[in-house]
């Protein structure tokens, strides 16, 4: 992709020397007030797109494709945040400045637009993907032009690398918890499995079975898998039935869940009568499946809307005065949130936009301002994060009936569930 | 478990396979009208259910706005509305892109699939990007209980029935109205229907509207055990495309046997191994039958 580059690597290299010049003069009074902003030179060693007044970071989700229903919620998280932190006076004395770009849902897209984030415009961070897919399509890209992406979405672990935060839960930070919440206060033995078929469900499910069959002495009384975007359940329902399961355990993703949930209603399923939990229903899922097709069932999350804390009343708040007042917001909408403040109180951490510096320093950075309360970063790049419990209402929201005592510690290689 | 409960659960299951059956009838019928009638590769087809779904939408989020008393009956008739809207976008795209394309059956494929990508993109910007349903009536939800254990959901009757009745509409139409003899008249000689004066443009036209209204109500009848977004459309394509060409093309009885075939197969497939392979089954099964007859289940007679 180099040739279609519209400057040569000299040329880009005259450019930003020229740029340096300019800005000398200034950095070198800092009698004049500019106190607080650090010299560009000091804080940007490796060419990254920071003036004196201004920091470039890019944003990379689908704005368009199928994906665009999930990836819309984290989008505008982020650029709240962005928005949040230039009202306070930027990060270092710089505002930050946003380059969007559009993965359109398709794998090879996004590595085309991290490329040239990263190699055109040089930005010092990425905020963005969703999907697994597209992560395991930049991670290369990031890992080679050494760029720094702060990636939202609860997902299947067994991965770290040093150019990734991860924002959300790996997967035993969700459903360890979950299952043995539902063991010890549902009385639950026997599980009956549900997924879409592709890598998460699949791997979330593996790490539930191993720990049903030798941590809870449970049983799987099934495990099944439908393709995505399926829209038919009613033969699964009656297997359900059949089997009779203390808990259906669901983590079907996407479009299908609305099929799911109003066929389990319509076969006599609900919450009265059938004890379910769920890893895959958030507020924007509810959004589409309808509170009344699911009143009553459980899912197993870091954060819900309704969360009564301080900080999330006014993120909340701010939300929706930014998005209108029907808008909604799942759990990865507010681990995106994270994403730029971590990323600004890193940079702070360091000293340095330089993505080693920020990599180096990430370990035990805190945002004691998170709306799910209070989040910190491990040295495996992951965040140490609360497991919760909230019961779905009828007007769409979640109820919270339980969370983890303590913070629980990232986790993405377990033993023992592999 | 008890032997009463093996029974419901197999009266269940029986009425799981009706109801994919009658899904799968809904779906390939306009395609049937469409693709098997007039021999037009209709890639489009699926986002003409879309717009009968989205219908539905409008009326409900419409009548809970302004007529929230309404909110019980709104269903039948957002139906209605989704053929008119379905019938109306089919009539003027036979008029804007199709004839224009009868004698090019690939270019009709392209050109219909670019269609379908642009209808994709105008939901996703104008409508919303995220999936949508309808607030359906009460009536519609849940479930109907003759006795303990046994439940049949009543948006499967509800389908069942939509689905038989425009079965027999479409049957009736085809072979009982002037358009039907016009149709098959077309279908089976074009230039010889024109010489005996049938306006072949006009009956093509009338049938691509009505193939696609029919898609439209299909989308309609979907909101009641599905969601609906920019992509739904692409989802039911495939199984219309099977459930007609299976059933042999230019035969409405066929597109019926095939989508009963191909339902059951699935359901008992999914009851009793899991349902991946209950797919991958049906789909082999369908592959050696078309192998062995190409011209699918019931060819019909038409000197070539």
């Amino acid at each position: 992709m180099t040739d279609s580059l519209p400057l040569t690597p000299e040329q880009l290299q005259r450019r930003r020397l020229l740029q340096g010049a300019a800005a000398l003069p200034l950095a070198g009074l800092p009698a004049l007030g500019f106190a607080a902003a650090p010299p560009t030179a000091q804080v940007n060693t490796t060419k990254l797109a920071v003036t004196d007044t201004e920091v470039t970071v890019g944003q990379l989700h689908s704005a368009t494709g199928t994906m665009a229903i999930s990836e819309t919620g984290s989008i505008q998280a982020e650029q709240l945040a962005i928005d949040q932190i230039n009202a306070m006076g930027g990060v270092l004395g710089r505002k930050i400045k946003v380059i969007k770009e559009d993965g359109a849902s398709d794998w090879p897209t996004f590595a085309e637009k991290s490329k040239k984030l990263l190699v055109n415009d040089k930005v010092a961070a990425v905020f963005g993907c969703w999907t697994s897919a597209s992560r395991k399509a930049v991670l290369p890209i990031f890992e080679k032009e050494n760029g720094m992406l702060y990636y939202p979405t609860f997902y299947e672990g067994l991965e770290q690398s040093k150019n990734v935060i991860y924002t959300g839960q790996e997967a035993t930070q969700q459903i360890l918890w979950g299952l043995d919440w539902a063991n010890k206060e549902k009385k639950a033995k026997s599980f009956f499995l549900i997924g879409s078929d592709y890598i998460w469900p699949r791997t979330s499910n593996k790490i539930a079975r191993k720990h049903i069959e030798n941590q809870l002495k449970g049983k799987v009384v099934g495990e099944e898998y439908y393709p995505l975007g399926h829209t038919n359940f009613n033969s699964l329902i009656n297997k359900i039935k059949a089997a009779k399961p203390d808990c259906i355990y669901a983590v079907v993703v996407g479009g299908s869940n609305v099929s799911f949930y109003k066929q389990l209603k319509a076969a006599g399923i609900t919450a009265d009568k059938q004890f379910l939990l769920t890893i895959s229903v958030t507020e924007d899922e509810l959004l589409g499946i309808g509170g009344e097709n699911t009143a009553g069932f459980y899912a197993c999350m870091k954060y819900f809307q309704s969360l009564d804390n301080p900080n999330n009343k006014k993120f909340v708040e701010a939300f929706k005065a930014k998005y209108g007042a029907k808008a909604v917001i799942g759990d990865v909408t507010q681990a995106a949130y994270l994403g730029p403040w971590l990323w600004k109180a890193t940079v702070e951490k360091a000293g340095s936009f330089d993505v080693d510096k920020i990599a180096a320093a990430s370990k035990d950075v805190e945002f004691k301002e998170a709306p799910e309360g209070y989040v910190k970063i491990h040295e495996n790049h992951h965040l140490w994060s609360k497991a919760r419990i909230g019961q779905m209402t009828a007007d769409g929201q979640f109820k919270l009936i339980a969370e983890s005592p303590k913070l629980i510690e990232p986790n993405p290689f377990p033993k023992g569930y592999q | 478990m008890g032997l009463s409960e093996m029974l419901n659960i197999a009266l269940m299951q029986g009425f799981a396979g009706i109801s994919l059956f009658s899904v799968l009838l809904l779906m390939g019928l306009g395609l049937a009208i469409i693709f098997g009638q007039m021999g037009v590769i209709n890639m489009a087809h699926g986002e003409f259910m879309a717009i009968g779904a989205y219908t539905v939408f409008m009326a409900s989020t419409l009548t809970e706005k302004f007529a929230p008393a309404l909110a019980s009956a709104y269903f039948p008739l957002a139906i209605v509305l989704a053929f008119a809207l379905a019938f109306a976008a089919g009539w003027l795209m036979e008029w804007a892109l199709i004839r224009h394309l009868y004698k090019r059956p690939l270019d009709t494929l392209l050109a219909t699939w670019g269609l379908s990508l642009a209808m994709q993109q105008c939901f996703r910007s104008f409508i919303s990007p995220k999936e949508v349903s309808p607030t359906l009536p009460d009536w519609l939800m849940g479930s109907w209980a003759p006795k303990e254990g046994l439940d049949i959901p009543i948006n499967g009757l509800f389908v069942l029935a939509l689905t038989a009745l425009v079965t027999a509409l479409v049957m009736l139409a085809l072979y009982k109205s002037r358009w039907g003899l016009r149709v098959r008249a077309t279908v089976s000689n074009r230039a010889m229907a024109n010489a005996i004066g049938i306006d072949t443009r006009r009956t093509d036209r009338l049938t691509f509207a009505i193939g696609c209204g029919i898609a439209g109500v299909a989308g309609a009848a979907f909101t009641t055990i599905g969601s609906t977004g920019p992509t739904s459309g692409s989802l039911y394509i495939v199984d219309a495309f099977l459930v007609v060409t299976f059933g042999g093309a230019a035969s409405l009885l066929g597109t019926v046997v095939s989508a009963f075939g191909i339902a059951q197969t699935q359901s008992i497939g999914e009851f009793f191994i899991t349902g991946s392979m209950a797919k991958v089954i049906t789909l082999s099964l369908i592959v050696v039958i078309l192998m062995i007859r190409p011209q699918g289940l019931f060819a019909s007679k038409v000197r070539r």
